[in-house]
């Protein structure tokens, strides 16, 4: 193991296992999510079970962690690959020799984090956090979604952010495997399709969300 | 044909560089890019001006010593093939030609268009030895060998040193062609023996040297003149990652 992490690939593992626990979360988030869709009681009952869940609570402090890791190495490592290529070539070619996501990792990422930040202040403050520090908690978190998805600018920010995360996992996906070195020239192209499919479902499912409110659809709070 | 060249001239790896404009006329379509320079060239030196220095050897596609970043390409807009082995006849008459030298920090420009590829050299020595038994010619069929594995070693062999990978990929990252390296070796069985102390090594090596880090953007198999594949690296992760939890 010595000084694994002092290497560019044992970085690169950190960022992969990061990522790849990111991606886990991201499908438990978003099947939280779409509870909504049903109904009332169902969505309310599903963040009741996020905020007493003892897995839950001690799994949030470790998601935390991840991002942590994950953004920290990625600017070590956005920083060290920027100096190793310090003048940029005066033409560059149209011809497509890397997915437009694979060349901006760093930007989307921080796409990302910015909505996150809006997103956590606006959901994640009011619900789970009121229960770790005993505050009090949103009585109907279905209220809350039914009021922010009510206004349109806040869709759009919304679908915005899912779509920067989209280009992230459609990239970041198969890249993880392809750093931990399970991977080969089968698997490259199909785990690039899985990827593409994964960040497809994922990002209909957190933006229809959104869609199903501004249209009207959601039942009035009680 | 006729073209104009806008070419990085620099005269030392200190001095500050730029662009050079030049009209050349009367090239035939069959004309290497290297041997259009040559004509360039010879016109400056009989002018009594400095000509353009850039790198070459073989002029047959094996050797690697060839370089050139040409409209935002690595050996130009022909896929798979070395700047040598390209020709005037994929461009257009009338084009504009820039031609850079390959750009990253661990490959200094040394004059106009050549730069100092001793990195990879580094990278190669820190590699070491393969294991072979001294004594009389072994027997050809002595070592049995897959086929599958037998290709792939030599796909990786392709690799002939030339930087592309490094010039194109936006970290300026060396991992292809270590992965081209580790990668003939490692799946051979003579040079299994040294396999894993070899990747190790030679990815020392390369984080020292001021190389990137891979960020599978691909660029770099796309570029490549021998089109060595991504899977590769993902070998080279592989062997690195067991190698340094053996640790
Ligand atoms: C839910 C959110 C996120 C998920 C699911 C996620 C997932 C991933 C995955 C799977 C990778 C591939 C790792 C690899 O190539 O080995 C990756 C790479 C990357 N992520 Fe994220 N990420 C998220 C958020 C962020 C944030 C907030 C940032 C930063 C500001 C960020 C920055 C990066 C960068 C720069 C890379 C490229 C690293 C490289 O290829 O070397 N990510 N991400
Ligand atoms: S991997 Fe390809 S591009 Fe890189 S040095 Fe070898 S032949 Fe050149
Ligand atoms: S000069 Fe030898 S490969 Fe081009």
């Amino acid at each position: 193991m010595s000084n694994i992490f002092c290497s560019s690939i044992g970085k690169k593992l950190i960022m992969s296992l990061s990522g790849l626990f990111l991606v886990i979360f991201l499908l438990l988030h978003v099947s939280i999510n779409v509870t909504a869709l049903f109904s009332q009681n169902a969505y309310n009952a599903a963040c009741r079970f996020m905020d007493t869940n003892i897995l839950i609570q001690v799994m949030v402090p470790v998601l935390a962690l991840g991002f942590a890791v994950h953004i920290l190495f990625s600017l070590i490592i956005t920083v060290k690959n920027q100096k190793a290529r310090p003048v940029k070539y005066s033409v560059s070619s149209k011809t497509e020799t890397s997915s437009w996501a694979a060349k901006n990792m760093f930007v989307i990422g921080v796409i990302v984090l910015c909505f996150l930040g809006l997103h956590l202040t606006h959901f994640w403050a009011k619900m789970q956090l009121q229960h770790f520090i005993g505050g009090h908690g949103e009585d109907n978190p279905y209220a809350l979604v039914y009021t922010l998805f009510g206004e349109w600018y806040y869709c759009v920010l919304y679908v915005v952010w899912i779509a920067a995360l989209y280009f992230h996992i459609s990239h970041g996906f198969w890249s993880a495997f392809q750093t931990l070195g399970i991977n080969n020239s089968k698997w490259i192209p199909r785990l690039q399709i899985i990827a593409k499919i994964y960040a497809i479902l994922v990002a209909l499912a957190f933006i229809s969300i959104p869609l199903y409110f501004i249209l009207g659809l959601g039942e009035p709070p009680k | 044909m006729k073209f104009k060249l806008k070419i990085w001239r620099q005269k030392n790896a200190k001095a500050k560089g730029q662009f050079e404009s030049f009209s050349i006329e009367n090239i035939s379509s069959d004309t290497s890019f290297l041997e259009m320079l040559d004509i360039l060239n010879n016109r400056l030196i009989s002018e009594g001006k400095e000509p353009i220095a850039f790198d070459h050897d073989c002029r047959e596609g094996i050797c690697g010593m060839c370089s050139l970043y040409i409209n935002g390409r690595a050996h130009g807009p022909d896929d798979d093939v070395t700047t040598c082995q390209l020709h005037m006849r994929k461009f257009r008459d009338g084009d504009t030609i820039t031609i850079e030298p390959w750009r990253s920090a661990a490959f200094p420009v040394i004059r106009d268009l050549a730069v100092n590829r001793y990195a990879f050299d580094q990278i190669l020595q820190a590699g070491g030895f393969v294991s072979v038994n001294t004594g009389g010619v072994p027997d050809g069929n002595a070592v049995p060998i897959a086929k599958p594995d037998a290709d792939e070693a030599m796909d990786a062999a392709a690799c002939i040193g030339c930087g592309a990978c490094v010039a194109t990929c936006k970290n300026g990252s060396a991992m292809l062609f270590v992965a081209a390296r580790v990668s003939s070796l490692a799946k051979l069985p003579q040079g299994r023996v040294e396999a894993t102390g070899r990747a190790k090594a030679m990815v020392a090596k390369m984080d020292e040297l001021g190389f990137g880090g891979c960020t599978n953007t691909q660029a770099c198999e796309a570029e490549c003149p021998k089109a060595i594949s991504i899977s590769h690296i993902a070998r080279l992760n592989r062997e690195f990652l067991c190698a340094k939890l053996q640790d």
